[in-house]
């Protein structure tokens, strides 16, 4: 099993009657992307704020890279990056000198912050405009500087809170494939915050999903797919009838079958193969054109997760 | 020391020279009015440091001061740039010290820089025979050291506010009553002292009775500021 860079115990946080984060343990292993869901208000911030030592937990503990969040922040924050929810640039400062600063700040030397700076500014194609004043720049620009940031000083963590929102979908895209590539060069282990579904989907290894401060599951988004109710197979083709359903349903492997829209959806306990049931069709008269295998799609199972919370 | 240092290059760079010519216009202020007009309106009396041009070089500074520091953690707070500074690694005291530091720093250099353009300028109007410096120059000294006290209470009080406030308007407001209450209170010390007391007291008994209180106050508040700098309470705004 891999190490974990962060573990928590039942961590807690309260404002007054609010609870923030209730009772949230976990385990997140060092060297992937984890992808920290949950709708505005579902304790995402306070967790990373928790994590970084910038407020104390009411209940329960947490260790970050192997240090405790309430006794040790500050070899934590020495040790991470951080984007939060803002991109916190110095508007009046170039986007060199904002990059300056946090390499003086974590205390690298001036020839390895020169060389740090261009090699970041470089990948993000930016080098050119470096001496420019950032309060001029779009927000994808500046949360590309932001990230920068985070990575300068070579942490082996950097926490990311919601690094697209606000951004226009090119931007978000842009924004996505630098993600990717700085993590990949780096190693870096990231602790994504994110409402962005079909981001976190793309970007991370493992996903916990939290609500109302509760983390309601955790697990890579595959996983997540099957433990919510295993696969769906689009079905497209002609001459579907009542006779395929009635032959399909009767099988154990399926969950529950039905048309939609001329296509016939499948869902299956589990991962069983498909073979069977596509010569079931073929006998029940029907003639089939393409077979669509995918599981239930991050949205779907975080949409299902929030409805089960609101119904309970 | 590095973290001061460091934060201390970051004020320079966002806060007094981010390299545009409307940095300029803040310090050609302070030094047309400073180094200049009141030089020359006042002549000879400003090199003989009269009182009324005494009182304009303390007040003149601390008035910039005051203007400036309620920017100082209220307005990081305000661009969203104080968050990412407390999820780095430096310290609450650097964070803290700088903003003082610099603003102190600043004005006193430039109040010390305006005396002495002030001097030269008195001497070219007046068009005196042999140059002439301050005189006494121990109350040149004496006027420099309470510069820099009164400059650093207003910045240590001033970011004391700044501390407690969500923007920097509030900031400002705050100030400003601040200072009613602290020239209404001098006023009221003032009148509450025995007339026999200050009387007995020979001038330069009297500057450091006054330096004395400053050094104190000033103490207090900048370690009221420090133990306000809490970063569970800033992050939360």
């Amino acid at each position: 099993m891999p190490e974990s860079i962060i573990h928590t115990e039942h961590l807690c946080r309260s404002f007054g009657t609010i609870k923030a984060v209730d009772g949230l343990s976990m385990d997140v292993p060092a060297g992937i992307v984890f992808g920290f869901l949950g709708p505005n208000g579902a304790g995402k911030t306070t967790t990373v704020h928790l994590l970084l030592g910038l407020l104390e937990p009411t209940e329960g503990k947490a260790r970050v890279i192997s240090f405790d969040t309430r006794s040790q922040a500050d070899e934590i924050r020495n040790r991470s990056g951080a984007l939060l929810e803002f991109s916190g640039l110095y508007e009046r400062m170039s986007a060199e000198d904002n990059l300056d600063l946090y390499g003086r700040i974590y205390r690298m030397t001036g020839p390895e912050r020169k060389a740090r700076i261009k090699e970041l500014l470089t990948h993000l194609n930016l080098w050119d405009r470096r001496k420019e004043k950032v309060g001029n720049w779009s927000r994808g620009m500046k949360q590309k500087i932001a990230i920068a940031r985070a990575l300068l000083h070579r942490p082996p963590l950097v926490f990311l809170d919601e690094p697209t929102a606000g951004l226009d979908p090119v931007a978000a895209a842009a924004l996505h494939a630098d993600l990717t590539s700085l993590v990949a060069n780096e190693g870096v282990t990231v602790f994504l915050n994110t409402h962005n579904l079909a981001e976190a989907e793309k970007l991370c290894a493992k996903v916990g999903i939290i609500r109302n401060g509760k983390l309601l599951t955790i697990g890579s988004p595959d996983e997540l797919r099957l433990r919510n109710g295993g696969h769906k197979v689009e079905i497209i083709g002609k001459g579907f009838n009542e006779n395929t359903l009635t032959l399909l349903q009767a099988r154990p492997e399926v969950k529950q079958a039905e048309f939609q829209n001329g296509r016939l959806i499948i869902e299956l306990h589990g991962e069983n193969k498909i073979g069977p049931l596509v010569t079931l069709i073929v006998q029940s008269g029907a003639e089939i054109e393409d077979i669509a295998r995918g599981g239930e799609s991050l949205e779907d199972l975080f949409l299902t997760l929030m409805q089960e919370e609101i119904n309970e | 020391m590095n973290d001061l240092r460091t934060m201390i290059w970051k004020e320079w760079k966002d806060f007094l020279w981010s390299g545009g010519r409307s940095d300029l216009l803040r310090p050609l202020l302070n030094i047309a009015v400073l180094g200049i007009i009141l030089p020359l309106s006042f002549s000879q009396g400003w090199i003989n440091l009269d009182p009324a041009p005494v009182l304009i070089v303390l007040f003149t500074p601390f008035m910039f001061v005051i203007l400036i520091i309620s920017d100082a953690i209220a307005g990081e707070r305000e661009r969203h740039t104080l968050e990412t500074l407390l999820a780095s690694r430096i310290s609450d005291r650097a964070i803290l010290l700088s903003k003082v530091l610099v603003t102190v720093g600043y004005n006193w250099m430039m109040t010390l820089f305006c005396l002495l353009l002030g001097d030269v300028v008195v001497n070219l109007s007046q068009r005196l025979g042999q140059f002439e410096f301050y005189e006494p120059i121990s109350l040149f000294a004496v006027v420099l050291v309470l510069c820099f006290l009164t400059t650093l209470l207003a910045a240590s009080g001033g970011v004391l506010i700044s501390l407690k406030s969500v923007t920097v308007r509030q900031a400002s407001q705050t100030m400003l009553l601040g200072l009613i209450i602290l020239g209404l209170a001098i006023t009221a010390v003032v009148k509450l002292l025995p007339p026999g007391l200050t009387a007995s007291l020979t001038t330069a008994q009297m500057v450091l009775i006054i330096m004395l209180v400053l050094v104190v106050l000033d103490t207090i508040l900048l370690a009221a500021s420090l133990a306000s700098f809490q970063r569970s309470r800033l992050i939360l705004g």
